[in-house]
């Protein structure tokens, strides 16, 4: 250590003044507290892939639901002498009509065995795979959290009964019960569908009813073990025994710690349950346990697609792509958001 | 440890027994019979087939029978291979199922955890974003999906591999492959989150202290850390996959227990259903148990009560 | 070790270093690059430890003070990076050396025990076989010799039961003896300079007083140095010979114990010592705090970074860092009110 003279020339007698209190409070610069929602939002808005997925997400959407009320095509229109059209092309007569002046819509995606645009059909299956998607996971979140909460909340004999209970419906298989349950269904759902105002049974297929009843007693199992998880951690948390200590009742404690803890857990796990569901939906429509014909899912395009594999690669591989491109971005999108709602990841 | 095993069989037992009892219900819930939809059957002889198997006596005593029949081993008859017991079914079709999906799992084990590893410690970097995103496909994308684009691709545009069948051992690599796809994703993202988890800790920071190279660290002290919830997931995965999958034994046209399985409940074949649900709730609560075990080993906190 | 910065920049003499001393820091400047900015943790820090010498760094979270001790062992944490100054330990000029060389240093010739003892030991493997590893990987002993060795270290640090001890677990002890067996795995290889992280923070009171006498019993029979990391004032006053004060990512304040406790010269070191509550003091006496809040490390002030805080801030304070002013050979501190003093002093003289 050396000892240097500091005072050569660089100083005056002024700089010894007592500092004022603005000049000291000028380089406390606090930066702006920000709540939780923002800054989750802000971490989710920098993540690249999970903002591209959200866009994915979007485009699919239109495609699904808005696109289909003025495309040129219906989903079950069936044009003759047009089978089996590559992408692009046009059918010998709607060539003759075109060279006649009458303006045609292209087929981007050709047609299928029964003449019908697959560009239509393909949307119309996705908006039936999103709809299954979104209601399947909403059923599951509902029936899930409740179940869940409780057990959590009441711990005990109860939880344990409770959580036997989940072991078990884990166990069965889910095969056997979906299509045990369709074969079940179907007469009395067809009965039903026979009464007045029931039809739309009949449209939407046995098969995709009992899928959601299924659904309804199998799926939410996860959700229910993920919610009662958390109860558990939360209950014991050391804010809410503080909380407690301040007088907090129970419902405010329930309200303002517990519930707007889990909130982050249960929209990252429903939107990643929507993929799964999707998944689930296209397996089973693709097995034939799906919507009813001539209604398109986009599992049951690809099964019918599989038949004719070495001609017509298309027709399998527009709706299997489809949907693997609808789960991917749901899930990236659910990945994201899991990331922005930790604020334990340092990234 | 003894103490622990024998509850845990114990309740194993009593889980299968209420699960064959719920299927066994289930199954007689939906109208009709195994002989109903044959259509070269006339009325006296679906009454004597009914006879034959013991269905037209009342509901709980055709259950008690079963379920007597269990104990003693017997698994009796399918009702629609005839001549086949239930047992033989099984033990033809289930080797076949369990070879695919034993090396189905091997493979997503071999890849799954060097890629998790690999992208924890290059957070952040491109090696890491890349692993994630095709870690996410390999879960997104169902697995029909998988098995179909797998068969365009090699078997008819490229024609490499064969795609029906196991006649060779190039049969076996498409639905191998096919079927180690999600498990393999899943592996290796758990594993990273894992991995993620344990280089953060403290004693890693004690173990480089202590002067041992970064090789060093991460095979003794991390990977044996890391690696528990791998192992918590495997288990029961092992249970499903060996079991056969329905999508890749009727996409590879493969004779395994998968599709029997389902097979069996379109055909409403009760005994050959209750036959194979029982043999899958054992094995995945088998797998289950021998779990929870081989976890107690590994990682010695571990309180089993 | 990567140095971006050029040690020509702190002006000081290169490589050179006084051989006297155990471990050198000179001039020390690190940051740690995170994606919110750069975070300046050391801005010029300088310590010296003879060998055989106890140096307590003191000072609040975010004072720095275990970045400097990790950065001797090149520990310091990804992002973090060395970007101006020179390190030197025990002959070695650690800027420049290779991991592998870093290596074979680390627990053998330099060792650190960690704050926390629960999650500083791997939950998986038996103590044993933690502390053999160290034996293992820096002498040439098999591993029945390593395990004698084990057994041996397990009654230096006093826990009872050696052979038992050894094939149990981390999570079958208790928060002080696990200490106990983290002092035993550093000092397997009699290290030349031992540094203790704050190790007592974690334990109960009373364990604090036994791990200390300790590590202070077992310096006195190696022979070794120590460099003990605290922000309790209490835990320095009976163990250590020397003291550096650390704020801000500087060193402000460094002397033998009596001096900083008895003539402390800088403020915050004034402010530490007087908000001490007195065993002696009458019952609701106010205690009296240092007012404001720690230094924002990604934007470090100009000036002192105590000034925001200090009671006799001037206005030289807020823009430029102080240099060290020297009270005696031992003591120094970097305050302007020093300065000041002695500018007066001269003006007194000339007008003399």
């Amino acid at each position: 250590m050396t000892k240097k003279n500091p005072l050569s020339f660089q100083l005056n007698v002024d700089d010894f003044l007592p500092a004022t209190e603005a000049e000291r409070q000028s380089l406390n610069q606090l930066r702006p507290s920000v709540s939780f929602w923002k800054d989750a939002m802000r971490r989710l808005r920098k993540n690249k892939v999970a903002m591209v997925s959200l866009f994915v997400i979007i485009v699919i959407i239109l495609l699904a639901f808005v696109v289909p009320t003025f495309y040129p095509y219906r989903y079950e229109e069936q044009i003759k002498g047009a089978l089996y059209l590559k992408p692009m092309t046009f059918s010998p007569d709607e060539q003759a009509r075109i060279d006649a002046g009458a303006k045609i819509f292209p087929h981007i995606l050709g047609t299928d065995n029964m003449g019908r645009d697959y560009a239509i059909r393909v949307m119309v299956g996705s908006r039936i795979s999103l709809l299954v998607g979104i209601i399947a996971s909403a059923i599951i979140l509902l029936i899930g959290s409740i179940y869940g909460s409780v057990s959590g909340y009441f711990g005990g004999t109860v939880d344990l009964v409770m959580m036997r209970v989940v072991d078990i419906i884990y166990t069965v298989p889910d095969i056997l019960l979906i299509i045990l349950l369709s074969m079940a269904l179907k007469d009395p759902l067809m009965a039903l569908a026979a009464k007045p105002g029931w039809e739309w049974v009949q449209k939407l297929g046995v098969n995709l009813i009992s899928i959601f009843i299924v659904f309804a007693l199998l799926y939410w199992v996860g959700m229910a073990r993920i919610v009662r998880g958390q109860v558990l951690t939360l209950k014991q948390s050391e804010y809410v025994t503080a909380a407690r200590a301040l007088g907090a009742s129970s419902g405010r404690i329930i309200r303002k710690h517990l519930l707007t803890n889990c909130i982050g857990t249960l929209i990252v796990t429903t939107t990643l349950q929507i993929p799964s569901s999707i998944f689930t939906e296209s397996f089973l429509s693709f097995l034939g346990l799906g919507v009813a014909i001539p209604m398109p899912s986009l599992g049951s395009l690809a099964s019918d697609g599989l038949n004719g594999l070495t001609s017509y690669p298309y027709l399998l591989l527009a709706p299997a792509l489809l949907i693997s491109l609808i789960i991917l971005s749901f899930n990236l999108f659910g990945d994201g958001l899991r990331d922005a709602f930790d604020p334990k990841m340092k990234s | 440890m003894a103490k622990y095993i024998i509850k845990r069989v114990l309740l194993a037992v009593l889980t299968v027994f209420l699960v064959a009892t719920i299927t066994f219900f289930l199954m007689h819930l939906v109208p009709g019979g195994p002989f109903v939809a044959e259509k070269s059957i006339s009325a006296d002889a679906q009454a004597a087939l009914n006879a034959k198997f013991g269905m037209d006596k009342p509901l709980i005593v055709q259950y008690k029978n079963y379920m007597v029949g269990i104990l003693q081993g017997d698994f009796s008859l399918s009702l629609k291979q005839r001549g086949w017991t239930v047992a033989d079914i099984i033990t033809s079709r289930f080797p076949v199922s369990a070879r695919i999906g034993g090396l189905a799992v091997l493979l997503a084990l071999l890849v799954g955890v060097p890629m998790g590893s690999i992208a924890a410690l290059n957070r952040g970097k491109w090696v890491d974003n890349l692993i994630i995103v095709v870690a996410t496909c390999g879960i997104a994308f169902p697995s029909f999906v998988i098995c179909t684009v797998g068969v365009y691709l090699f078997g008819v545009h490229l024609g490499w591999l064969p795609t029906f069948g196991l006649a060779s051992a190039a049969n076996y690599i498409l639905p191998v492959f096919a079927l180690s796809f999600y498990p393999m994703s899943y592996i290796t993202r758990l594993m990273r989150s894992s991995m993620l988890d344990v280089i953060g800790q403290d004693y890693m920071r004690t173990a480089k202290a202590k002067g041992l190279s970064r090789g060093k660290c991460l095979f003794k002290h991390a990977l044996r850390n890391a690696i528990l919830p791998v192992v918590t997931y495997v288990g029961p995965m092992l249970a499903y996959t060996i079991t056969g999958s329905f999508i890749v034994e009727k996409i590879f046209v493969i004779p395994g227990l998968g599709g029997q399985f389902v097979s069996s409940i379109t055909n409403r074949d009760y005994t050959v259903i209750m036959g194979t649900t029982i043999f899958l709730a054992t094995l995945i609560i088998a797998m289950n148990v021998l779990v929870d075990i081989v976890y107690k080993i590994v990682d010695p906190r571990i309180q089993l009560k | 070790m990567n140095t971006t910065g050029s040690n020509a920049a702190t002006g000081a003499a290169q490589n050179v270093h006084n051989p006297d001393y155990l471990v050198d820091i000179q001039h020390e400047r690190l940051s740690f690059f995170t994606p919110a900015g750069e975070v300046k943790a050391l801005n010029d820090v300088s310590l010296y430890v003879r060998p055989g010498e106890v140096l307590g760094i003191v000072g609040e979270s975010g004072s720095g003070k275990s970045v400097t001790a990790y950065s001797i062992m090149g520990l310091t944490a990804y992002p973090g990076r060395l970007i101006g100054g020179d390190i030197w330990f025990n002959g070695h000029h650690i800027n420049e050396m290779s991991e592998r060389e870093m290596r074979k240093m680390r627990g053998n010739e330099v060792s650190i025990i960690f704050q926390d003892p629960m999650t500083s030991l791997n939950p998986v493997y038996t103590i044993g076989n933690q502390i053999r590893e160290v034996i293992l990987l820096h002498t040439s002993k098999n591993k029945a010799e390593a395990n004698a060795r084990a057994r041996e270290l397990l009654t230096l640090v006093g826990i009872n039961e050696p052979d038992k001890r050894l094939k149990q677990y981390p999570h079958e002890l208790s928060g002080g003896m696990r200490q106990r067996v983290m002092i035993a795995i550093a000092l397997a290889c009699e290290p030349k300079l031992l540094i203790a992280d704050e190790p007592t923070t974690a334990l109960d009171v009373t364990i604090q007083a036994q791990i200390l006498e300790l590590i202070m019993d077992l310096k006195k029979r190696l022979g070794m140095a120590v460099i003990l990391i605290t922000h309790d004032l209490g835990v320095v006053a009976g163990t250590c010979d020397r003291i550096a004060v650390m704020y801000g990512g500087k060193v402000v304040e460094s002397g033998l114990t009596d001096d900083i406790f008895y003539r402390p010269a800088h403020e915050y070191t004034k402010g530490l010592l007087v908000s001490i509550p007195n065993l002696k003091d009458q019952s609701h006496t106010r205690l009296v705090p240092i007012e404001g809040s720690p230094v924002d490390m990604l934007n470090p002030p100009a000036g002192c970074p105590f000034a925001p805080r200090c009671r006799s801030c001037m206005k030289v304070c807020l823009g430029r860092m102080p240099e060290y002013t020297h009270l005696t050979d031992s003591h120094y501190s970097a305050c302007w009110l020093l300065d000041k003093a002695e500018f007066e002093q001269r003006q007194r003289e000339e007008q003399a």
